[in-house]
């Protein structure tokens, strides 16, 4: 019956679809459509094969193969978003790489950028967080995750979103909000999954059989609850058309600014930091074998840094139409949020204290030793660059660009790296990485390419802003834009550069990650029950 | 509908979420907790295997 009932509802969304791809406003809506189809097309077939097969037996134990997707989506999507973001970057000091002749500005820049973003941030970030939420949440709560097949609905169900918004990129249909590109029904679509995300991870916690919450889950709970609202409200539009992609916000002016920074902002520090810091409280101990330095810093850190993230948005409107005391609150809450940030910092460094010794023969641990060091450092720069008086050279320069990455590239990449390195073992069931060798050289690839990347953009970021300030004795400005555009060529090409280093060291990732996941090297593969590391 | 939700903002709600604020942290730093906190700092150490343990009746 369940089955049917599920046939049938498929069957209705195809035929939906097909109507939406008759009529159609323009071509991204129309391949959506098309998309959905064939989705929703391929699950109704399956339904149909299931009427009438007995129930299936009911599963125990921990349910992981939803969390072995998420790793595979998690490789997948982090080697597409930094292969975009590399050639971008090449873009940006070689212009003819847009291939304007060739892809009719299909593959320009501005299609290719919030595809580079999404993919890192939504697509490898997003998958990450979805798939180590349900693996910490199952093991700090004993539970089963919550809703059965639901986790899976959640998995493929993110995934269309992520494809559904790369297309629609490409194709030309964007909101323009930053970090907020995919249009109404793509918001829509991602709002269910989301919804359904809360209440998989809501549920497990909520049948859990241990007593306490980790502060694990705590974090990750306060990320997928934020998230949700931060969506929802930058995402309040009016479509122009049931038919087409075209929408127009509720906000307009300084409201809507603010509206997408109050977004922008804590999509940092919900979705890269929250739940990243849930992935530390997690992985760094497992790894080091060691308990978390201060459970009750933890909390301390927990609380802080959810009731100041929220209010340091505005420094992203410095020196605009926003009222001057919205301007100043956001500087002094970001420098405040230093305090909680670094609390963090220290107590993922100090969960290493009496097992520093570790960080010699463990490459796994020193990636994520340097993931927390890059969490520190641009923990730091971010506050001093919110300072209206640094921000007035900084804001609009290559140096916020290199602030962005070092944060992402240090802090989040590195941590899920240390994650995946972690979780792939453990879930396929073998003894040991196929290769430490591997991972080292992993490890300075990465650490490597992050400098070299950060490093170029703070001296052409500064020097942009130096020549962007120039005047002469008159009060002329000295030096136009282009200008500064060739003052910086060779800086550009070494960060594409150090970003080629970093994807050389994923693509090593994700071929140790497949040896081991096949048991390469490896004499019989050991059994679920004696995984266990003795205590 | 602004002027009451700023007023609110301004006042009360403000109030309340500084207590709040305060209250969390004097609680975690609330004495006797020892004991609980040593076995909280290692919860991601127990073994991993609790859940498929308790079902199949093993201790």
């Amino acid at each position: 019956m369940q089955h049917i009932i599920k046939a049938v509802l498929l069957g209705a969304i195809v035929l939906a679809a097909a109507f939406a791809t008759n009529f159609a406003r323009d071509l991204s809506y129309q391949v959506s459509a098309i998309v959905i189809i064939l989705w929703a097309g391929y699950l109704f077939i399956r339904e149909i094969g299931k009427i009438g097969n007995p129930p299936a037996p009911v599963e125990t134990g921990y349910m992981d193969g939803v969390v072995r997707a998420g790793v595979i989506a998690t490789v997948f999507w982090g080697i597409t978003g930094f292969t975009v973001g590399v050639w971008i970057a090449f873009q940006l000091a070689f212009p003819d790489l847009n291939l304007s002749e060739l892809t009719h500005g299909y593959l320009n820049f501005g299609r290719l950028r919030p595809l580079h973003t999404s993919a890192v941030i939504f697509a490898f970030g997003g998958n990450a967080l979805i798939a180590t939420s349900f693996y910490v949440v199952q093991r700090t709560s004993a539970a089963r995750l919550f809703g059965g097949n639901l986790a899976w609905f959640v998995f493929w169900g993110y995934q269309l979103f992520i494809v559904l918004a790369a297309l629609s990129y490409v194709l030309g249909a964007s909101q323009s909000r930053e970090y907020a590109e995919p249009e109404w029904y793509i918001d829509i679509w991602l709002t269910i999954v989301w919804v359904a995300y809360l209440v998989v991870f809501a549920g497990t916690i909520y049948k859990r059989k241990e007593p306490h919450i980790y502060v694990a889950n705590w974090f990750y709970l306060a990320f997928i609850i934020t998230i949700a609202m931060l969506h929802i409200v930058n995402n309040l539009a009016v479509p122009v058309s049931i038919f087409g992609s075209k929408s127009v916000s509720l906000f307009s002016g300084v409201q809507d600014a603010m509206t997408q920074w109050w977004y922008g902002h804590n999509a940092v520090g919900f979705f890269l930091t929250a739940g990243f810091l849930g992935m530390m409280y997690y992985f760094v101990p497992k790894q080091a074998n060691r308990p978390v330095f201060s459970y009750k810093l933890s909390i301390v850190h927990f609380w802080a840094l959810i009731f100041l993230y929220i209010w340091a948005g505005p420094h992203h409107l410095h020196y605009t139409a926003l009222p001057d005391w919205a301007q100043t609150l956001g500087m002094v809450m970001s420098i405040i949020l230093w305090m909680p940030s670094w609390g963090g910092m220290i107590n993922g460094l100090m969960t290493l204290s009496g097992a520093w010794d570790k960080l010699r023969t463990d490459p796994v641990l020193r990636i994520m030793v340097v993931s927390i060091a890059f969490y520190g450092m641009s923990t730091f720069e971010g506050p001093m660059m919110a300072i209206k008086a640094v921000n007035s050279l900084s804001h609009y320069t290559d140096w916020t660009i290199g602030h962005v990455h070092s944060g992402a590239l240090g802090w989040n990449g590195m941590i899920t790296f240390g994650a995946l390195y972690f979780l792939v073992p453990k879930l396929w069931f073998r003894e040991r990485l196929y290769s430490d060798k591997l991972v080292n050289y992993h490890f300075w690839l990465a650490t490597i390419g992050i400098v070299l990347y950060a490093s170029a953009m703070w001296v052409s970021g500064i020097m942009e802003g130096l020549m962007w300030r120039e005047v002469d004795a008159q009060g002329f400005l000295v030096n136009a834009f282009s200008d500064t555009v060739v003052a910086k060529f060779s800086l550009l090409v070494i960060r594409g550069t150090g970003g080629l280093f970093f994807l050389t060291g994923a693509l090593i990732m994700a071929y140790n990650l497949w040896k081991t996941a096949i048991g390469a090297g490896e004499a019989t593969p050991i059994k679920a029950a004696s995984s266990v590391p003795a205590e | 509908m602004y002027t009451v939700l700023r007023e609110l903002a301004d006042s009360w709600f403000m109030l309340m979420m500084f207590l709040f604020f305060i209250g969390v942290i004097i609680f975690a730093f609330r004495p006797g907790t020892k004991e609980s906190y040593d076995r909280l700092r290692n919860l991601p150490l127990q073994d991993d295997d609790v859940l498929a343990k308790d079902i199949s009746g093993e201790k």
